[in-house]
Formats: C-alpha cells, sequence, structure tokens
C-alpha cells in the first residue's frame, strides 16, 4: 500500500466550540507533525470528541481556524477533507459486503475498477480478513467490524486517519488484541493518526504524543513517558494514576524537590514547580509508590479498611489520620482495622501548589 | 439426548388466550369475505362466471381499474417522493413534535370534510382561483372540482400524513454515523443519499407504498364529491356500488369488489417482490 499523502504539520489555531451558553471548547491550540500518532486523553465531556469532529469537518467550530501547511480546512465540507474517520460504533454500511464497504471511499474518488479491486484486496490483508470479504458486517464479530471499518479509513491514504474511542464497543481481550493492531497498522502506514481515548493506558501504549484535555482546555501536551511521570497539574496527575493525595505545609523546598508537613509527617515529593516556604501544597502519588513501613518521622499512620488480592501482591485502602482515603500496595494480606505505617517513594510522589492556591 | 428437535413442543393452552380474536376476525372479515367471493360466482343470470365475463366485456365497466390505478398510483408515488425529503428535514429538527402534528392534522379531519373544504376553496369562486385571476396568472378560473384534479388533491392531502409518518420511522431508523461516515469517506450530499440511504430505506418505502397505494385505490367520498364520477374519476368502487345500490345486483357488486382486491393485491406482490431484491438487515452501523 503506497505512503500516506504528504503534509508538513496540521494546526488548531485557537479552535473553540459552544453549545449554547456552554463552551466546549476553548481557544485549543495544537501542532501535529506528520507521521505523529496523537491520543487525545481525558475524561467523557472534557471537549475531546468535539475536537476530533471539528477536525473531521461534522461539527463547526464556533471559533478559530485549523489548517493543513498553508491550506485553511476548517471551512470545508467533510467530503471535500479526505480523511479516514473510524468511528465509534464502526458506522459499516450494513447492507454492503466487506468488499464494498471497504472500497466505497475508493469509488467515490472515481478511482479505476480494476485499482478499487487490487487496493481493497491488500486493505482486507492488512486486517487479515481475506475469507470475510464477502460478508455483510451483521454477520462480522465486532473485532472484525473494528478492522473493516479501519481497512475502509485508511485505503484512500488519507493525510489524516482520525478514531474515536474505537475500542470501547469490545471487550477486554479484544481491546488488548485491536490495539496492537492499530499500532502494527500505524507502523506498517506511518500515517498520521488522532486517536481520542478516556483509557490512559490505551493513550500510553500507542501514542507518540498525548493531549491532556479537560473542561474543554487542553491541559498538557507530552510524550507518554513525561505525561507518566511528570504531569504538569494536580488535574491531569489525578488523571494519570496519582490516586493518593495529602495536603500539608511547605516546610523546605530545594532544588531536588520539597519537604511537606503532614500531621506529624515530614513528606518529601519532587515539586511540579516551585514552592514557596510555607505555602499549602498537595503531595500525590500512585498506589505502587506507597507500601507498609517501619514506623518513623516519614511515615504516615492510616487504618486499613479493605485489601484486594492482584495475584502478585495486595492493593489495600486504609484512612489516614486526617481522614483522606489511601491507596497502597502490600506484599503480604493485611487484616482490616489493622494500624499500618505508610512510606512514600520520595522520588516518584509529586507536589503541586493546593487546589484554590 | 432426548430431547429432539424434531419433537413438537407441547401445546400451550394460554394459546387459547388467542381465540376471542379469531373468531372475532373470522366474523367480521374472513366470513364476509368468503360470501362476497361466493357470492360473485353466484349471478342472477348465466353461468359461474357471468359477471367477471360481463366486467371484462364492457370498456365502462373494466375501463375503472385503469381509471382508479391512474388515480391511486401517481398519488402513492408523489407522497412517497415528497415524504422521504419531509423525513430527512424533520429528523433533523428539535421541534420535531410540532412539526409531525400539523403534518398529521389532516389524518383527523376525515375525508369528507376535506371534500367539502377543497369543494369551495378550489371552485370556481374560491379563494384560489381568485387569488390566481387577482394575480393575473390565468383570465379564467381553472377546472380544479368534479375533476381529475380535484380527486388527486384530496387523495394527496388524506395520504400524505400517512405515508410521512410511516416513512419518518423508517428514515429515524437509520443511524446518523452511517451519513457521516460516508461523508468522511468523499461522498457528496446526492451520492450519500442514493448510496446509503435510500438502499437501507427501500424496504420501508416498499411497505409505505403498499400501505398508501391501498388507501389510495379504495378512494370513494372525495371521486364522487370532488370528482366527476361519470367521467374521469369514475373509480372502481362507483362501478361496485352502483351495481349494489342502483342496479341491486350484489352478486355482480361482489365480482368488482373481488377484481378490485385482486388489482391491489396485484401491485402489492410486484412491490414485495422487489423488496425482496433489497436489502432487509438492521440499519444501524455498529453491534447489534
Amino acid at each position: 500500500m503506497a505512503r500516506a499523502a504528504s503534509f508538513g504539520e496540521l494546526r488548531f489555531d485557537r479552535i473553540s466550540r459552544s453549545f449554547g451558553t456552554v463552551d466546549a471548547l476553548r481557544d485549543v491550540t495544537l501542532t501535529i507533525r506528520k507521521g505523529e500518532f496523537i491520543a487525545l486523553l481525558g475524561p467523557s465531556g472534557c471537549g475531546k470528541s468535539t475536537t476530533l469532529n471539528i477536525l473531521a469537518g461534522l461539527l463547526p467550530a464556533t471559533g478559530g481556524g485549523i489548517w493543513l501547511d498553508e491550506r485553511r480546512i476548517d471551512t470545508l465540507r467533510p467530503e471535500e477533507r479526505g480523511f479516514g474517520m473510524v468511528f465509534q460504533n464502526y458506522a459499516l454500511f450494513p447492507h454492503m459486503n466487506v468488499r464494498r464497504n471497504i472500497g466505497f471511499g475508493l469509488a467515490m474518488r472515481h478511482v479505476s475498477r480494476a485499482e478499487i479491486a487490487r487496493r481493497t484486496q491488500e486493505a482486507i490483508a492488512l486486517v487479515r480478513l481475506e475469507g470475510h470479504a464477502d460478508k455483510l458486517p451483521g454477520q462480522l464479530s465486532g473485532g472484525q467490524q473494528q478492522r473493516v471499518a479501519i481497512a475502509r479509513a485508511i485505503v484512500i491514504e488519507p493525510p489524516l486517519v482520525l478514531m474515536d474511542e474505537p475500542l470501547s464497543n469490545l471487550d477486554a481481550k479484544l481491546r488488548l488484541e485491536m490495539r496492537a493492531e492499530i499500532r502494527r497498522i500505524h507502523m506498517s502506514l506511518g500515517a498520521t493518526t488522532i486517536y481520542v481515548t478516556h483509557d490512559q493506558e490505551e493513550a500510553l501504549s500507542l501514542a507518540d504524543r498525548i493531549v491532556v484535555m479537560q473542561a474543554g482546555d487542553v491541559r498538557q501536551v507530552g510524550t507518554p513517558d513525561d505525561l507518566y511521570a511528570r504531569p504538569a497539574s494536580l488535574d491531569v496527575a489525578e488523571f494519570m494514576g496519582f490516586r493518593n493525595r495529602l495536603s500539608g505545609e511547605i516546610v523546605e523546598s530545594d532544588g531536588a524537590g520539597a519537604s511537606v508537613r503532614v500531621g506529624a509527617a515530614l513528606l518529601r515529593g519532587v515539586a511540579a514547580s516551585p514552592l514557596a516556604k510555607g505555602a499549602r501544597a498537595t503531595l500525590v502519588m500512585r498506589t505502587a509508590d506507597l507500601a507498609p513501613a517501619p514506623p518513623d518521622a516519614s511515615t504516615v499512620p492510616a487504618i486499613v479498611t479493605a485489601g484486594e488480592f492482584r495475584g502478585d501482591g495486595f492493593v489495600c485502602s486504609g484512612a489516614s489520620e486526617s481522614g483522606a482515603e489511601l491507596w497502597f500496595t502490600s506484599p503480604t494480606r493485611l487484616a482490616i482495622g489493622e494500624a499500618v505505617h505508610l512510606r512514600i517513594d520520595p522520588a516518584r510522589a509529586r507536589l503541586y501548589p493546593a487546589d484554590g492556591a | 439426548m432426548a430431547i429432539a428437535s424434531s419433537t413438537r413442543a407441547p401445546f400451550d393452552r394460554v394459546t387459547l388466550l388467542a381465540a376471542p380474536a379469531v373468531l372475532i376476525l373470522c366474523a367480521l372479515f374472513l366470513y364476509p369475505f368468503v360470501y362476497g367471493l361466493w357470492l360473485s360466482f353466484a349471478p342472477a343470470a348465466g353461468g359461474a362466471l357471468a359477471n367477471y365475463h360481463k366486467f371484462f366485456a364492457d370498456p365502462f365497466l373494466y375501463g375503472t381499474i385503469a381509471t382508479t390505478l391512474w388515480l391511486a398510483l401517481p398519488v402513492t408515488i408523489l407522497n412517497l417522493v415528497l415524504a422521504v425529503p419531509v423525513a430527512m428535514r424533520v429528523r433533523l429538527m428539535h421541534s420535531q413534535r410540532l412539526l409531525t402534528t400539523i403534518l398529521v392534522l389532516p389524518i383527523t379531519l376525515g375525508v369528507v370534510l376535506i371534500a367539502q373544504g377543497l369543494l369551495t376553496y378550489l371552485g370556481p369562486q374560491g379563494w384560489f382561483n381568485r387569488a390566481l385571476m387577482t394575480l393575473g396568472l390565468v383570465s379564467h378560473p381553472v377546472r380544479l372540482v368534479h375533476d381529475y384534479w380535484g380527486v388527486f388533491l384530496s387523495l394527496f392531502i388524506t395520504g400524505f400524513p400517512f405515508t410521512f409518518l410511516l416513512t419518518l420511522s423508517h428514515v429515524s431508523g437509520i443511524d446518523p454515523a452511517l451519513e457521516q461516515a460516508a461523508a468522511t469517506l468523499g461522498a457528496n450530499a446526492r451520492q450519500r443519499f442514493f448510496r446509503v440511504i435510500l438502499p437501507l430505506l427501500a424496504p420501508g418505502l416498499a411497505i409505505a407504498f403498499c400501505l398508501s397505494f391501498v388507501q389510495a385505490f379504495s378512494v370513494f367520498p372525495s371521486a364522487i364529491l370532488l370528482g366527476a364520477p361519470a367521467g374521469p374519476t369514475r373509480v372502481i368502487s362507483i362501478a361496485a356500488y352502483q351495481a349494489a345500490f342502483e342496479d341491486f345486483d350484489y352478486s355482480m357488486a361482489s365480482a368488482i369488489a373481488m377484481i378490485m382486491g385482486g388489482v391491489q393485491l396485484a401491485i402489492i406482490a410486484a412491490v414485495l417482490g422487489l423488496r425482496g431484491l433489497a436489502y432487509r438487515g438492521p440499519a444501524g452501523g455498529g453491534k447489534g
């Protein structure tokens, strides 16, 4: 299959969208380079699907512009943009067999019959659906339908492939399989892909860069490692799995991090931005970075409230003295009501200015 | 495997609950039909087929089939052709309920009321003709009532809401994502309609056609009130009426009714036959 049509970069220039008085999207500015796999990540209602629909031309923006190099595209009709889109519910044409579904975009482009047959066959082979070419979508499983939807979007060799939560209708096992498949197809075609998801694991495993969105704003853009280790704000950190929160006052701040007093404990973490001594701050950490330890000045006391066996250990919850719920890992089973002292990995805990500060 | 699939399910006594309905159906539909059929083969004079011979020998009688078809088919097709775009548009509207109510209102008015209204409105002294003359578009009133077009319009007005409602339900059943998918694949509005929407709509339209056609084919009140019952709108039901209540030949009237049913059945069979060629699965794009 030939390489995707060429372009340099795609720019969102202060794109916004409001529904009545509600702003679904506020001044989204973003540059995407050719060949990148970008994930738009965020909770439902954050504006990620709105962004994708505006890009596809299915929804008009109420402000701003989208540029493909020097060409403005947000004023074009969807059929004039030539992007391949994979819909959440696949949106396969139920009255056409797999071959005709995949060939539809080519037929609309007045490609010759022989060429359509050849390219459709290649696309069917790429998504491994040989033997199903003459079936109707209704005769296929969810995973197979998803493959047809992907083949239909990429066979037209679009400059951009847009995917709107393509795996959300599949079961867990199939989701993992299709994730690998999408990655493989992206690697073999190199098509620039924009992928909308609310699943951070999916975004981390697929994307070259992740755009975290919340409440209609872009909160952070970065590589998966970057986002995983260094979320820019408390909101992003929470969304990226920093499940535990402890609030306190900064007692010491240096180049490597800062110390915060929470109750009687003095805890250390890496500060996302410089924090002044005496300021209120929130320390966040993942479940994996909090574990029972012998009590000392840098441990937090807690009472175990629940425990779940996870094969290689236990994930437990506990209540701290201040009443905050803490999630931690333990190599051994803990009894409910047991008092424990929890140690935080200071290199992996993050400190942010406290909410509202 | 003791429970072989070939053994029949035991009789379920709950099935007996359908008995009253079956009884009513037999008494009100099956019996009159069979009686009429038998009556049509028992003419006052001649052999069993005398009525049918008479009907197909007399152009004044067999001509009514063409006259009725000439009214019912164009009206039904026009209704469908207009109902599809209106339904496509209404599907996207927020105030769908209000518009649907307005469109459906004529159904509640009844055929006779509409015929009476049209009689004055479209008559030589009616508003319509006066407006045309005032605007200078015509010098003499256009003949609309007591003619083909009066019946045509009345059938259209009473038939459209019905066809529209049937079409709207089928149009609403098509996943809007399919149209969006077609658009992102490069199909313009025309291609989206003819390649995606219409094929999915076809089976529903066939049903809507059949129901609307049967309604239009049995036209009677408006053909008498608004039409020219001796001439261009002498429809088949008028022939049956005259046989029964002017000639008091119930046997002949039954034969005409049977012929009327036969023609309707032939048209419906043809349309449903064509429907069999179309895709008839679900019109959604995703997993069921």
